[in-house]
């Protein structure tokens, strides 16, 4: 292996490469960078195309669905748009959601929803950027649909046995984003302020929003 | 083994299952980059999702609970385009060997030419 | 009046998108989402016919039988038209 190279450890703009770039080099990596080059040799992306996505991707979080659901907290009209086409109304605040055909779920005093898919792991990506890593795991899968209630109790949440537990398991082309219940004790409070209540497990079902003031 | 009953191993929901692990991790650069290409082929109509699906699911369960879900999801892309012809699998076998010889790190690897 | 629907049973090797736990599993349609292409052919890049998809809500007692944790809670799930059959109304 030539190792005599002379711009060791510095990008080819002459910085110190980010520190995910100083792993050895793996297999999967390998093909990332040869997938990648075919493709931009054969004309099929352009890097710019690639950084643009990257930064797209990167531009998404949890974030954005909190903006959405603290619009639907404190305007009736828009909550009603978003049960009924919850893509349209993101669209309609400025988030681009691209072709994500998205259900919003609604908890109120006597239901809880909780999202999973079990097939594979399905998730709002176009709104919430990408998912935790426990969302993917074998565990999560497999439980939340026989036992959600334990799975619920794992994350802190403790539903009473008169609630009514609806899971979404996202087997198809629909995805999903729960609209939480708005806090106790959060009147008054602006879209900004109440934005920063909802977590993103709150979103999939998994979490309460913060409490105001906590 | 369970005896075959048609249920395939990626198909999960209502097996009995451990606690959710709740540690994370950030992306890396290169997983940032199979999320790119996976989305931007799609996107021009190279693939489909449920083409990459059934790339996955066919790999098996050892894949899934041997490798990270991005190395995973590389392979389905790759899998995907070497079917649709995008490019051959001597060409993909080259430019791999190319890239190993650039240098042991992924860094030093993807600069094409160094 | 909710249409009253279950999951086909069979076993078909492939990419399935109806999950093994649903299957021959009884429900109810919960919505109708419209059509949207055959994954089942998508997925090897065969022309897709537009097949409707249904959410479809199961309850846990049907689902888990005694080992359910609340009977009353729900699982709901997309199921395409030609996994679907349709039963009659309960009585």
């Amino acid at each position: 292996m030539p190792h005599d190279h002379p711009h060791d450890h510095l990008s080819p703009s002459g910085h110190p490469f980010r520190t995910d770039n100083d792993t050895p080099l793996s297999y999967f990596q390998t093909m990332e960078i040869a997938v990648r080059e075919l493709l931009i040799e054969k004309g099929v992306l352009s890097p710019a195309e690639i950084a643009a996505q990257i930064d797209v991707m990167d531009g998404r979080s949890p974030a954005n669905g909190a903006a959405v659901v603290a619009r639907a907290w404190t305007d009736p009209a828009f909550k009603a748009r978003l049960l009924a086409d919850a893509g349209a109304a993101s669209q309609e605040m400025g988030f681009d959601i691209g072709p994500l055909n998205l259900i919003a779920v609604e908890n109120t005093a006597d239901t809880h929803n909780l999202v999973v898919c079990t097939l594979c792991s399905c998730y709002p990506r176009n709104l919430l950027g990408l998912p935790p890593d426990w969302y993917k795991t074998r565990a999560y899968r497999s439980r939340a649909v026989k036992e959600p209630r334990s799975v619920l109790r794992e994350f802190g949440v403790e539903l009473p046995e008169t609630t009514r537990l609806r899971v979404h398991d996202s087997t198809a082309d629909m995805r999903y984003i729960v609209l939480p219940a708005r806090p106790a004790g959060s009147d008054g409070m602006d879209e900004g302020a109440l934005a920063a209540l909802v977590t993103r497990d709150a979103m999939i079902g998994a979490g309460l929003p913060r409490a105001p003031g906590g | 083994m369970d005896k075959m009953d048609g249920r395939r191993w990626h198909d999960m929901g209502g097996l009995p299952a451990g606690e959710v692990p709740k540690d994370g991790h950030d992306f890396a650069i290169w997983e940032k980059r199979v999320d790119a290409l996976m989305i931007l082929c799609g996107t021009k109509g190279h693939f489909t999702v449920d083409g990459l699906r059934r790339a996955l699911e066919d790999m098996g369960p050892e894949a899934f609970e041997n490798h990270t879900y991005y190395e995973r999801w590389i392979a389905a892309v790759n899998q995907n385009l070497i079917e649709a012809g995008v490019y051959s699998i001597e060409e993909l076998g080259t430019r791999m060997e190319q890239i190993k010889a650039r240098g042991p790190s992924y860094g030093e690897a993807s600069v094409k030419d160094g | 009046m909710a249409e009253r629907v279950r999951v086909k049973a069979m076993m078909p090797p492939g990419h399935v998108r109806a999950p093994f736990y649903l299957r021959g599993k009884t429900g109810e349609i919960e919505r109708s989402l419209g059509p949207f292409k055959n994954p089942e052919q998508l997925a090897y890049a065969l022309p897709a016919a537009p097949k409707n998809l249904y959410r479809v809500r199961f309850t846990m007692a049907e689902l888990w039988g005694a080992e359910a944790e609340a009977p009353q809670d729900f699982v709901e799930a997309e199921i395409y038209e030609h996994w679907l059959e349709r039963l009659p109304d309960a009585p």
